[in-house]
């Protein structure tokens, strides 16, 4: 028998445990177990209260291991084991037993059955806490450099807010210039005030910033290190011009002879020269020139722009460039794609001439857009008399995307207030439902239904040009049923702007694997909590911002990008980094040097010592995920904190009473795969 | 080419034995060139066309099983082909139905036993005959066999209703697999929204006025887009189509004279058969003019809309998306 004196807690959490389990029959219970010294209930446990109650049980009684059980140890694990560690014990000597959302939540309806598995699972977690070994963290410096990924405004206020704290950051942008899609627009919603306004100066401090190194048309091809040190492997593609050169005169795009339409920043609805500078306040100003387009590289003759620059700016045998280097934290702002709305043919989009994107629409009603900010037909001169715009193409959609997109409603209302502005053309909101939470969004929406744009309630079903009823002919019909009269309607419009979709950027689990951190279903990056820790990730010092999470608008990405700087200064502000010890470690001197383990770590954190033939884990790497635990054939890796024994007592006190007390779980050989 | 190395069971239906003759030997020319064996149910029965089953459910299943658990039993199997869609529906529907309500399959087969039958349910695989010529021939072999191309005349595919749904893999608002395959013989196809519209199915017989009104759309449509052609797939569309053109043409005072065609017809045609032995003939509105077009030298452009300036937008370029199918 052990000598270890057990404290268990067990915590109402009020109703939320106590409603459905008899905790003070369980903390009775509990006191009967073997090496259970003292055994309480309270109200809440997390309290001060509660908290001071175990400090003073272990100096008072002398405990040598505590088991509380209530909520989920993502939620207090750190709050008790502070409170150990306050009363001189080691926190990993600390146990949290779930009987919240493992007995009273999920058993309300039946509360003798949750009781005694909240008894099961105390017993399973003091037997697991006599098998605990005490530990001590990691530390390791942190460098001061962070690392930025996209250059869109998420990640423009990020790299702002640390570099104005005085610290170094390199901005990597796949573009040739940053701004992300903000820079595409021209108003922003509920103000109507100018995109361009609000963002270039912000681009503009950005490539003025003495602490901001800014690196576009480039991207990160790999990612090897840990928190407070990663070595970031990054690809600067050649732009074929030379920077220390160049000054920006345009000399070179406007002679370029190759005109291309430009699927980025116009989003297809405008050109742009082989070489070229994407908008005029490009940061930087530097332009790129696009081999695929370019005519020299098709077919080696050309170089007009070589010919009219006049600082001899252009090398065409300029190559990429690979550079390595090292950073403490890395924000990834790398943004979202646009829905394909060629995925739903019912929208005519590709064959109907006058069906728009909400993006093409963005860059038409744009000042500096291809119609100088016209609302015109696809012939570029005619005016629409009547234009529906249709809501959730590609959201709220089980063919599609099953997510709200959140933007696209407000940019509809923009879009219609521009329209009318513009053209004074009659506007046809189609929308399911009207979503405009948020600071004066619901304002706007009062004023746009002021200025009689008509709003009709069901998903549009259908954008033909088969007219069938008088008016039709030579229109664009959108067929929907008004929810609201209960009626099909057949719409004829001149116009339709399809509000398609915010979806992850195509290589994304790509992205997310290089980087270490996951995706949701959908595709986005996956925030450490949804609530309460929405710009972490799973992996230490890297952080998510913007719409790489989840669709938000621009005060969102904003604030996610600023919230991100405020961590990793955070960070930088602590100097170091402690690293949670709950590691796997090899023992070298059994491990058959298979590799199994190597390509099975998920945070490439296991390293193969040619010289010895072994297998190491970097414990700063390592996350303790076990995969490696389970997959060793010889069995020589231990996780640190779940050691095979503490496992195995923890199921036979869950296994309480079906079990002899004297029988002992097995641990089965498993042959390797 | 399938498990089924070519070979097939099939259920011509009612239809392709009286006014869809032409579908059924053009089918059986197509097919004989292209080495697929059709082997005809034997003793096949009424696939219990619509309205059966919403007035008395077990019978109508039970009489379609009938022909499931006979095909079951016929070479070519597990692979049963409907060129029919009506009937392609029914048959798929009491095989998924059998296969996914346990009852259902319990009642059904016990009512085969008092013919000595039995059916595995989902053991067939149904599928109508345009899905074996564009899956298991495939449009490349189809293209190694045109003769003649349909350089010159204008199709609208009319996919009806029935074929795409539900769950087929292919779109099932806007196909374009027939579009594909009228592609490869040559022939070119026309935009037609109104591809997978309603035909009007049995309505002539219960609502004429809404029935016409069905027609007309899908007749207008072809013609506003300047189709020599509506080319179907099933026996269903084509009747409302070309038998009562006519009487549309009178309801609304228009003049339309759109031949309706099989798409195996149109496959003959390509493969260097004669109209006769492809049934062409038999349509009420004549084929004739739709054919003459053929051959003919690259159609003087309609109302193509000219590159007005420099001023017009770009279109978006449509490959890639939305015509993605195989």
């Amino acid at each position: 028998m052990s000598e270890e004196k057990v404290g268990v807690y067990v915590c109402h959490c009020g109703h939320n445990i106590a409603g459905t389990v008899n905790v003070e029959e369980v903390s009775e219970w509990a006191g009967q177990l073997p090496n259970v010294a003292v055994a309480k209930d309270y109200k809440f446990m997390c309290s001060s209260l509660g908290q001071e109650m175990v400090e003073e049980d272990i100096k008072k009684e002398g405990l040598t291991r505590v088991v509380v059980a209530a909520c989920s140890p993502h939620m207090h694990e750190p709050t008790f084991r502070g409170a150990c560690q306050r009363a001189g014990m080691n926190p990993y000597l600390f146990e949290m037993a779930n009987i919240r959302e493992h007995a009273s939540w999920v058993h309300q309806d039946d509360k003798p059955a949750a009781t005694e598995k909240a008894k099961a699972i105390i017993s399973g977690a003091v037997r697991r806490s006599l098998e605990l070994a005490p530990l001590e963290p990691f530390r390791a410096p942190i460098n001061k450099t962070t690392l930025v990924v996209g250059g869109g405004i998420a990640g423009i206020n990020a790299a702002l807010e640390i570099a104005g704290a005085g610290y170094k950051v390199l901005l990597v942008e796949r573009e040739p210039s940053i701004g992300g899609h903000m820079a595409q627009f021209d108003k922003t919603f509920p103000t109507l005030d100018c995109a361009a306004c609000i963002l270039t100066p912000k681009m503009f401090d950005v490539g003025n910033s003495p602490n901001i190194e800014l690196l576009t048309y480039s991207e990160v091809e790999q990612v090897d290190g840990y928190v407070g040190n990663f070595t970031v492997r990054i690809r600067k593609r050649a732009r074929k011009i030379d920077t220390t050169l160049c000054t920006g005169c345009g000399d070179c795009w406007e002679r370029c002879p190759a005109k291309v339409i430009d699927d980025v920043y116009e989003s297809g609805l405008g050109y742009r020269t082989a070489v070229y500078r994407p908008f005029p306040q490009a940061v930087p100003k530097y332009p790129v020139i696009d081999t695929e387009s370019c005519i020299y590289f098709k077919n080696g003759r050309c170089k007009a722009c070589e010919k009219f620059c006049p600082t001899g700016a252009i090398k065409f045998d300029q190559e990429d460039e690979v550079v390595v280097v090292n950073v403490g934290n890395i924000v990834l702002a790398t943004g979202y794609d646009v829905f394909d709305a060629r995925r739903i043919p019912a929208y005519g989009y590709g064959r109907l001439a006058n069906v728009f994107t909400s993006m093409e629409f963005e860059r038409m009603t744009n000042a500096s857009g291809p119609t100088d900010g016209k609302v015109v037909l696809r012939d570029g001169v005619t005016a629409p008399e009547t234009v529906a715009i249709i809501h959730c193409v590609g959201s709220r959609d089980k063919n599609t995307n099953v997510y709200c997109s959140a933007t696209c409603c407000m940019a509809a209302l923009k879009f219609a207030h521009l329209v009318k502005e513009k053209t004074n053309a009659q506007v046809y909101n189609f929308y399911i439902d009207m979503r405009t939470a948020f600071k004066d969004y619901e304002l706007f929406y009062t004023r746009l239904l002021e200025e009689g744009t008509h709003f009709i309630r069901g998903r549009a079903a259908e954008v033909t040009d088969a007219a069938r009823l008088p008016g039709e002919e030579g229109k664009l019909i959108v067929q929907a049923e008004d929810t609201l009269i209960g009626k099909q309607r057949r719409v004829p419009v001149d116009m339709v702007i399809l509000m398609v979709a915010m979806e992850p950027r195509a290589d994304a689990s790509e992205v997310a694997h290089r980087f270490g951190i996951g995706c949701s279903d959908a595709g986005f990056f996956t925030e450490r909590h949804p609530k309460l820790d929405p710009v972490a990730t799973m992996t230490e010092g890297i952080f998510i911002a913007g719409t790489c999470q989840g669709p938000k608008d621009i005060p969102a990405s904003v604030s996610q990008g600023e919230a991100t700087a405020a961590r990793v200064l955070g960070l930088i502000g602590k100097g170091e980094v402690q690293i949670e010890p709950v590691r796997a470690q090899i023992d070298e001197d059994r491990c058959s040097g298979c590799r199994i383990c190597n390509n099975l770590c998920p945070y490439n954190a296991i390293d193969f010592i040619a010289e010895k033939g072994v297998s190491r884990v970097n414990p700063a790497q390592c996350k303790g995920c076990g995969t490696c635990v389970a997959a060793c054939p010889s069995q020589v890796i231990t996780g640190q904190h779940y050691t095979y024994d503490s496992i195995m007592s923890q199921i036979e006190g869950l296994l309480y009473d079906v079990r002899s007390p004297n029988e002992k779980v097995r641990v089965v050989e498993m042959e390797p795969a | 080419m399938t498990a089924s190395n070519g070979a097939y069971v099939y259920y011509p239906g009612c239809s392709l034995q009286a006014s869809a003759h032409a579908y059924d030997i053009s089918t059986k020319r197509v097919a004989e060139r292209l080495n697929l064996t059709f082997n005809e149910i034997d003793d096949w029965n009424c696939c219990g066309a619509t309205e059966f089953f919403s007035i008395n459910a077990l019978p109508a299943y039970s009489l379609v099983a009938r022909n499931l658990a006979l095909a079951a039993q016929t070479g070519g199997a597990p692979e049963l082909v409907a060129p029919c869609s009506a009937c392609y529906l029914n048959l798929r529907k009491t095989n998924d139905y059998m296969a996914k309500y346990k009852k259902l399959n319990q009642q059904v087969n016990q009512a085969l036993a008092a013919g000595n039958l039995h059916y595995n349910a989902g053991s067939l695989r149904v599928r109508h005959l345009l899905d074996i010529v564009v899956q298991d021939v495939g449009y490349e072999k189809i293209g190694a066999e045109v003769t003649r191309s349909l350089q010159g005349m204008r199709v609208a595919p009319y996919y009806g209703c029935l074929i795409v749904r539900p769950d087929t893999g292919y779109n099932t608002e806007y196909p374009t697999h027939l579009d594909k395959l009228m592609t490869t013989l040559g022939a070119t196809v026309i935009d037609f929204p109104m591809k997978t519209h309603c035909c009007g199915g049995h309505m002539t017989q219960i609502s004429e006025a809404v029935a016409y009104e069905l027609i007309r759309r899908i007749l207008k449509n072809a013609a506003d887009y300047g189709a020599d052609a509506i080319v179907t797939l099933c026996p269903m569309c084509q009747l409302n189509l070309d038998v009562y053109q006519g009487q549309v043409n009178r309801t609304f005072g228009t003049d339309f004279n759109i031949p309706i065609l099989y798409f195996t017809q149109l496959m003959g045609i390509a493969f260097g058969m004669t109209p006769q032995e492809l049934g062409f003939g038999s349509e009420v509105v004549s084929a004739d003019r739709a054919l003459a077009q053929i051959g003919r030298e690259e159609p003087e452009e309609r109302e193509r809309p000219k590159r007005k300036d420099k001023q017009a937008l770009p279109m978006p370029a449509l490959n890639g998306g939305g015509r993605s199918e195989s």
